[in-house]
């Protein structure tokens, strides 16, 4: 069954104005989601990960961001081209996001419930009273216990898990058709981290909302991918089925980052693989890959200009030139 | 025995504003052998940093004896405690707020020499660059400042400092856990080496079970301000018998095939008890699969399961 994605992001590029000159923060970004459907973005800090969030929402600040191209399909409609008032009424309702920091979001002079009813009374029409027991049901669906007196606490009184937790409520409020969770359990601690992602796992399966999973940990990847989309310097350098990029990585990024993951099962006498060097700026990346200088198989090619993503087997592909004269049998 | 570090019953109760007592580290024994590795993990709340900061002597000691190689550094005071910490250093979880941002690196670097008197002043400059070349950055880059550096570079930083002084022992508090997964295995490689090198003994503070697996020779899990378990690394991870190190190792999110779209895989509910009102029995209990009735009443002990494997639980 072919079902239509929820979100379809084509070529998008968001371009940065810094006192360095113009930063491409975003290069031919491409991937859908469809509903019930979890995608992974993972890669390191700078690499765009989080600007890909913030950009589906129309959140990128403006100046001294831009879109410069390309579009975000959802349900068909390109979120690029709406006017901010068309946005808000998207923002929190069709499409919700949860941040890595579950005390920061929370306002903390308003009880955890009135500011779920908040958002519920946003977008649908409902008197404060009904609101406030969808609130209450809200915090009860995602595993508070004794959500009414729950609803009544101020963030400050909650744990990390459960601050979380609310967030998740206020999110999943109004039903949205795609939940975008940058680092949602990167402030928790890993049993509470382990709730959350049943919890998310949980609901996706139940409402079928699309989600779309910011982090940087490929573990996080493995415990809820389907499907995984891995950037570097702005662009996505591999993606496929989850289980494809984790088992037969294409990418020498995507190859280097699985190895130096340390493992509970891995010989711990031998020293870990390294990906020598840092980062690029994104100010000055040159014509070619972004990853060569760092590449430990890069040959003169790499520099000269962008590597195509080449198909590796069904939907998994990787951007490296060595795939495409068939060098590396990965 | 060869023991480097000794610590014995160790308490650290801070008072609350209510009259209370924040039991956060709780009656903890562990022993370091020269030239190994402790890990301590646990989860926030555990009071693994709050027993790396005691052994520092930079968190008030309420009861209990730590002992450096002979010198007994829960009790001294003053002078001969300054006149000490050079054999005792440490780095910090957090590489921007613990490098003062007005200083050059080389300053940095050099601090701990001049503030403790150590070695000829007209020779400093040279052990700088020696300690740079160290860590493994270039000695021409103690001129720069610390917002210069990346995460990595700068927690490299934060090694050299803390191997000024030519300390027996290093406290490590989440030393990678502010890094990207590639620098982060930078960063292990060079501590792992420099022990092998130097013979340091190390005391390892992190939440990652992978990181310590990976660095640490023994492992001891805390929760609510004391261990639960203390094994050598391998046992720990290859027999946990403690349901707490059970869950934890469980929870740890793995590329492991059998870990694919488990959905977090969460065996425990809730959240710990508050350090301030704590359960009288066994302090897991509350959040413990297997508890029974017994578990509620009675505080298990620390007892020696297998060979160098001590746990604290009823029905281990």
């Amino acid at each position: 069954m072919v079902t239509e994605p929820v979100l379809d992001i084509r070529n998008l590029k968001v371009d940065f104005a810094t006192r360095r000159g113009v930063a491409h923060v975003l290069d031919d970004v491409s991937f859908s989601v469809a509903p019930g459907e979890l995608l992974a973005i993972v890669g390191e800090s700078g690499c765009g990960k989080s600007m890909t969030a913030l950009s589906i929402l129309g959140l990128i600040p403006s100046p001294p961001g831009k879109v410069v191209g390309g579009s975000i399909l959802f349900q068909g409609r390109d979120l690029t081209r709406l006017r901010q008032s068309e946005l808000r009424r998207i923002r929190g309702g069709d499409i919700a996001m949860i941040f890595q920091e579950p005390m920061t979001s929370l306002n903390p002079v308003f009880t955890c419930g009135e500011q779920i009813a908040e958002a519920v009374r946003l977008h649908q029409k409902a008197s404060p009273k009904a609101a406030f027991a969808r609130a209450v049901e809200m915090l009860r669906a995602v595993g508070i216990p004794e959500p009414e007196l729950r609803a009544r606490a101020y963030p400050h009184q909650l744990s990390g898990g459960m601050r979380q937790r609310v967030m998740i409520a206020m999110a999943l409020s109004c039903e949205p058709k795609l939940l975008i969770a940058d680092e949602p359990t990167t402030a928790l601690d890993v049993t509470v981290q382990a709730q959350i992602f049943g919890l998310l796992d949980e609901l996706r399966q139940q409402t079928g909302t699309a989600i779309v999973l910011i982090t940087h940990d490929m573990g996080a990847v493995a415990e809820m991918a389907d499907k995984v989309a891995v950037m570097y310097a702005g662009r996505i350098i591999e993606r496929g089925p989850a289980d494809a990029v984790l088992d037969n990585p294409g990418h020498p990024y995507t190859r280097g980052l699985l190895a130096s993951i340390p493992r509970v099962d891995a010989d711990p006498d031998a020293d870990l693989p390294e990906i020598p060097g840092i980062v690029p700026a994104l100010t000055d990346l040159g014509r070619g890959c972004a990853f060569a200088p760092r590449c430990a198989l890069a040959v003169d090619a790499c520099l000269a200009a962008q590597p195509r993503h080449v198909a590796m087997s069904g939907d998994h592909s990787a951007a490296c030139i060595q795939l495409e004269s068939g060098e590396v049998s990965a | 025995m060869n023991q480097l570090l000794s610590v014995r019953d160790l308490k650290v109760h801070f008072p609350t504003a209510h009259g209370g007592t924040v039991h956060a580290v709780d009656g903890v024994s562990f022993d370091i052998r020269r030239g190994r590795t402790l890990g301590i993990v646990g989860e926030s709340g555990s009071g693994k940093t709050t027993t790396a900061l005691a052994v520092m002597r930079l968190a008030p000691i309420t009861g209990g004896e730590i002992d450096l190689d002979g010198t007994p550094i829960s009790r001294i005071e003053g002078e001969e405690l300054r006149r000490t910490r050079p054999r005792f250093q440490m780095v910090f979880q957090d590489p921007f707020s613990s490098l003062n941002p007005r200083d050059r690196v080389g300053r940095i670097i050099r601090q701990p020499m001049d503030l403790l008197g150590l070695g000829e002043p007209s020779g400093r400059d040279a052990r700088v660059e020696e300690l740079l070349a160290q860590v493994g950055l270039r000695p021409e880059l103690k001129s720069l400042y610390p917002h210069q550096f990346s995460g990595g570079q700068r927690q490299r930083i934060g090694l050299a400092r803390a191997l000024a002084t030519r300390p027996d022992l290093i406290v490590f508090d989440e030393p990678v856990s502010a890094l990207d997964v590639a620098v982060q295995a930078q960063v292990l490689n060079l501590i792992r080496r420099l022990q092998r090198e130097t013979g340091l003994t190390y005391l390892f503070i992190s939440h990652d079970l992978g990181v310590v697996r990976h660095v640490c020779d023994e492992i001891a899990v805390m929760y609510l301000g004391q261990i639960v378990e203390k094994a050598p690394a391998a046992q720990i991870f290859a027999a946990p018998r403690h349901p707490y190190t059970q869950a934890l190792i469980a929870a740890a999110p793995s590329l492991a095939p059998e870990h694919r779209r488990r959905g977090g895989g969460a065996r425990l509910q809730g959240d710990p008890p508050s350090p301030v009102n704590l359960p009288k029995g066994c302090r897991f209990a509350s959040r413990c699969p297997l508890a029974v009735e017994g578990c509620r009443r009675r505080m298990p002990t620390l007892r020696e399961l297998a060979p160098g494997q001590a746990v604290a639980c009823h029905l281990a």
